[in-house]
């Protein structure tokens, strides 16, 4: 446990509170010292330690992969090249199956959302006091307060980070939407479904109907993504704080979770990944 | 939970490494594994082009084999026939020698008989006359009775 002198409270909190740097309306671009503090923030925030796990693990996915394909051989393939391929012709595998028209874009974009939420999530297996105690001690040592020193390692537990990459997801959904039925045929599935009738008077009394039934299915595409990623990943942390909150039987307690973990950590990268495909693919075909 | 600049610097390194797989690293380990795919695709084909191959060879074996025992069973009922025609032309041979030879010497000996009995036949005149004239002493006219003997001759 961090800090001796802390309730427990205090400790789930502490835990579960990014380093944010941003615009305080008092004390201008600075660290957020509290909760409060970062509430304050508003919008103009950044969080510092999910962006800096993110962006590091997705350097370490591609500076492992672009190393392989750089020297992929179509010889017999060792070690490093045999994981990468694997990876590879199962990403190129689900994608084939669920997803039929020609894209260039769909396949490498599934490779990234599973290996990068992979990596992000499977942070959460690291004890979830040795980061954040490492980090205040960094802290410490340029002159912060340990005690407001906050770090969270994993980003997917981050709902900015959930939903920065789902509305990415979203935003090539309306892309290929537009591109493969055109701007007229896109409104038209938003207005002319599921309540569809010959007669021209009725269905103009049916499009707000359509339009609201069909806008909250569209929009609960980008949200459910997020948030099952996001809740997930959340719970499983915050039992990771409880159990280590526990003293000693932490020991017993830790293992089963973290072994039951690894399931959830492939199992959310995989439905992630997988809805993805499912999304684009809807996208591009025509419906009904 | 709060929502904040962190979204949209997600969505933009997500962007990033999205763009950067989809450029560096999907396309050649792709790209390998295509043309490993058409090595092994080839790889296969030739083997069991050359299984075929070698099926052909062993069958035109097989066949080279065949025909040839039959030649050779050919040939040796050949040499057989030619051989029993052989002996047979032997045998009629030395049988029609033989034949030969035997009426040779048949005619030999007839001719020989035939000489002896013409020695006979003169001297048995001549025994008879010698005879003869013992037994009547020079009471015969020599020239009116051999006449009678040279007949008595002839008709041995």
């Amino acid at each position: 446990m961090a800090g001796n002198n802390m309730t427990s409270t205090e400790y789930i909190q502490h835990h579960l509170q990014n380093m944010t740097f941003g615009l305080h309306p008092e004390s201008g671009w600075s660290m957020a010292h509290s909760a409060a503090d970062a509430k304050a923030m508003g919008f103009w925030a950044i969080h510092v330690d999910t962006m800096l796990w993110s962006i590091g693990l997705g350097v370490v996915f591609l500076w492992l992969f672009r190393s392989v394909a750089k020297r992929a051989s179509t010889g017999v393939p060792t070690g490093l090249q045999n994981f990468v391929e694997m990876m590879v012709e199962f990403v190129d595998g689900s994608v084939r199956e669920t997803f039929h028209g020609k894209s260039r874009l769909i396949a490498p974009l599934s490779l990234t959302i599973f290996c990068w939420i992979f990596l992000m999530n499977i942070m959460d297996l690291v004890p979830v006091d040795f980061l954040p105690m490492l980090a205040q001690k960094v802290g410490a040592w340029f002159g912060a307060d340990p005690a407001h020193v906050y770090f969270k390692v994993v980003p997917t537990t981050d709902i900015n980070a959930t939903l920065g990459m789902s509305l990415s997801v979203f935003a090539l959904i309306l892309f290929y939407s537009i591109r493969s039925k055109g701007l007229s045929g896109f409104i038209a599935e938003l207005t002319l479904h599921p309540f569809n009738t010959p007669n021209k008077f009725a269905q103009i009394l049916l499009i707000p109907v359509n339009l609201l039934l069909e806008l909250v299915t569209l929009l609960a595409k980008p949200v459910s993504l997020a948030l099952r990623l996001f809740g997930n990943l959340y719970a499983g942390e915050l039992i990771f704080i409880l159990i280590a909150m526990v003293g000693l039987w932490q020991l017993p307690l830790h293992f089963p979770w973290a072994v039951f973990h690894i399931l959830i950590i492939t199992l959310q990268a995989f439905i992630f990944m997988m809805l993805t495909i499912v999304y684009l693919s809807m996208a591009t075909e025509e419906q009904h | 939970m709060n929502l904040n600049l962190t979204l949209i610097g997600q969505a933009i390194a997500f962007a990033v490494f999205v763009w950067f797989c989809m450029k560096y690293v999907w396309p050649p380990v792709m790209q390998a594994l295509q043309e490993r795919q058409k090595k092994i695709a080839d790889g296969l084909d030739a083997a069991s082009r050359a299984t075929r191959d070698l099926e052909l060879a062993q069958e035109k074996a097989d066949e080279t084999l065949r025909e040839s025992k039959e030649q050779a069973q050919q040939i040796l009922e050949q040499a057989n026939k030619r051989a029993n025609q052989i002996v047979e032309e032997a045998r009629d041979n030395a049988r029609a020698e033989g034949e030969r030879l035997i009426a040779g010497a048949r005619s030999e000996i007839d001719q020989e008989i035939n000489r002896a009995k013409e020695e006979l036949r003169a001297q048995v005149s001549l025994l008879a006359v010698a005879g003869a004239e013992r037994i009547l002493e020079s009471s015969i006219d020599e020239a009116k009775h051999r006449e009678l003997v040279d007949k008595l001759a002839a008709e041995l």
